[in-house]
């Protein structure tokens, strides 16, 4: 079934998280305001990026990056179109031109530079295709999507959106099942993260953090779609089921008349 | 006799109105105008602006009311009203527009602050081409593992069944892990 719809109403970011959450694999397609661009995932990992008519070849990523001189890669220019770039990429770590590590972090650089391009579309459809693979004859990464969503969170800025997302600072964090490895939090993000306890309700939080409700709201709202932390009730403040939901007070036949509803929705 | 209530709620034009009428034994009392606002009007041509309210007699002695809420924001003040005293609540979303998963997600945690009652979500319009599949709604919706969301088609007795009987299952689990 489809995954698709307009940036206006799910941004990058938001994508972004829901791929990294599902651990999809395929190919998200943006139409954007003047360009059209190709995010491949595999896992929920970025896995390769190309927009508009940029061909994003090896040669010309690894002159973006000087890793090769102008001359050479002038002279691989000529045999673009005739060995693939896992080819391209075999012959010039064995000719000692550049190193694998060379190769897979000017991708990496490339890649992300382009999903940070995509931040700024605000407007346009997007499409997720599973049945697209990142492409073949391309060197794919295995990028963890979390920082690029906290990095897309961060600008995030408008009030209103913010109250929509997280209407309220009564309630309190956890850490989720995820692992948090190689973070690139901000001074202002690791305050908050340090206080984060299902005990500690985000107000209380924001006050040992020294942050305005705003300031709070954006950072929690990165943790969150980075699928890190998730809300919960602060710990202790778990509040019984209200006794006046049922016409009686006894527990017994408060379970009796939830089993005759059953029964009776059964047979409808 | 004794009344208990359900509250069904989600953004406009979620399926509310519909997902009540498909159980209801009544004629689903509604209080649906026009709509004035030229968007919301490409839509649908009508709304709740109070509520919708059906009902399903259990037995002699007890009674099951469904209350629909108003899905648009300007109407919230009706939200806790109608929240008060409910058994348990359904959040709808139109699975077909993902433009109304933000508000669904803000009404969620809106009924979630109201009352600590048990509820499920019901992905709607599931039998329509351009549905997002239910994990997908799930993520984007934010939820995490232990809440049941449910595909639904609300003019599809079944669907809407199974939906209140899950409702009612997470509310029998609630009331054990309470004992």
């Amino acid at each position: 079934m489809a995954l698709r719809g307009n940036l206006r109403d799910f941004t990058v970011t938001q994508l972004l998280n829901l791929i990294n959450l599902a651990q999809k694999t395929g190919t998200l397609i943006l139409d954007g305001p003047t360009d059209q661009a190709h995010i491949s995932f595999r896992n929920g990992k970025l896995a390769y990026a190309r927009i508009g008519q940029e061909d994003g070849n090896l040669a010309s990523i690894l002159r973006e990056s000087s890793k090769l001189r102008p001359d050479q890669y002038r002279a691989l220019s000529t045999r673009a179109g005739v060995i693939s770039d896992k080819e391209l990429g075999l012959l010039l770590v064995n000719a000692g031109y550049v190193s694998q590590e060379d190769i897979l972090f000017g991708l990496q650089v490339h890649f992300t530079s382009i999903i940070r391009r995509l931040f700024t579309w605000v407007e346009g459809l997007f499409r997720f295709e599973p049945g697209i693979p990142p492409p073949d004859d391309r060197i794919n990464v295995k990028l963890d999507l979390e920082n690029l969503i906290i990095e897309g969170s961060r600008q995030l800025r408008e009030m209103e959106e913010l109250q929509d997302e997280i209407p309220s600072l009564d309630l309190a964090l956890k850490f989720t099942e995820r692992p948090m490895t190689n973070l690139n939090l901000s001074v202002q993000e690791w305050r908050v993260v340090r206080f984060i306890d299902p005990k500690n309700s985000m107000k209380r939080i924001a006050g040992a953090a020294k942050l305005n409700d705003m300031e709070m709201r954006r950072i929690v709202y990165g943790l969150i779609q980075a699928g890190l932390v998730q809300l919960v009730r602060p710990a202790g403040a778990e509040i019984p089921l209200n006794p006046r939901m049922f016409p009686t007070q006894d527990r017994e036949e408060q379970r009796g008349l939830i089993n005759r509803l059953i029964g009776r929705i059964q047979r409808l | 006799m004794q009344n208990v209530k359900m509250v069904v709620t989600g953004p406009f034009s979620a399926g509310k109105t519909q997902f009540i009428r498909s159980v209801s034994e009544i004629e689903v009392v509604s209080t649906e105008r026009k709509l004035t606002h030229a968007a919301e009007r490409a839509v649908k041509e009508t709304t709740t602006i109070a509520m919708d309210f059906g009902r399903i007699t259990v037995d002699n002695d007890l009674v099951l009311y469904l209350f629909g809420t108003p899905g648009q924001k300007r109407f919230d003040f009706m939200w806790e009203i109608l929240s008060e005293g409910m058994l348990g609540f359904v959040v709808m979303v139109d699975s077909t527009r993902p433009e109304t998963f933000r508000e669904a997600r803000s009404i969620l945690e809106t009924f979630r602050a109201y009352a600590p009652t048990p509820y499920v979500v019901a992905a709607n319009k599931q039998d329509v081409k351009d549905a997002w599949e239910v994990q997908d709604i799930r993520h984007a919706l934010r939820l995490d593992g232990d809440t049941k969301i449910l595909p639904c088609i609300a003019t599809d007795k079944h669907h809407v069944k199974t939906v209140l009987l899950e409702l009612l299952y997470s509310i029998l689990d609630r009331m054990g892990t309470e004992r």
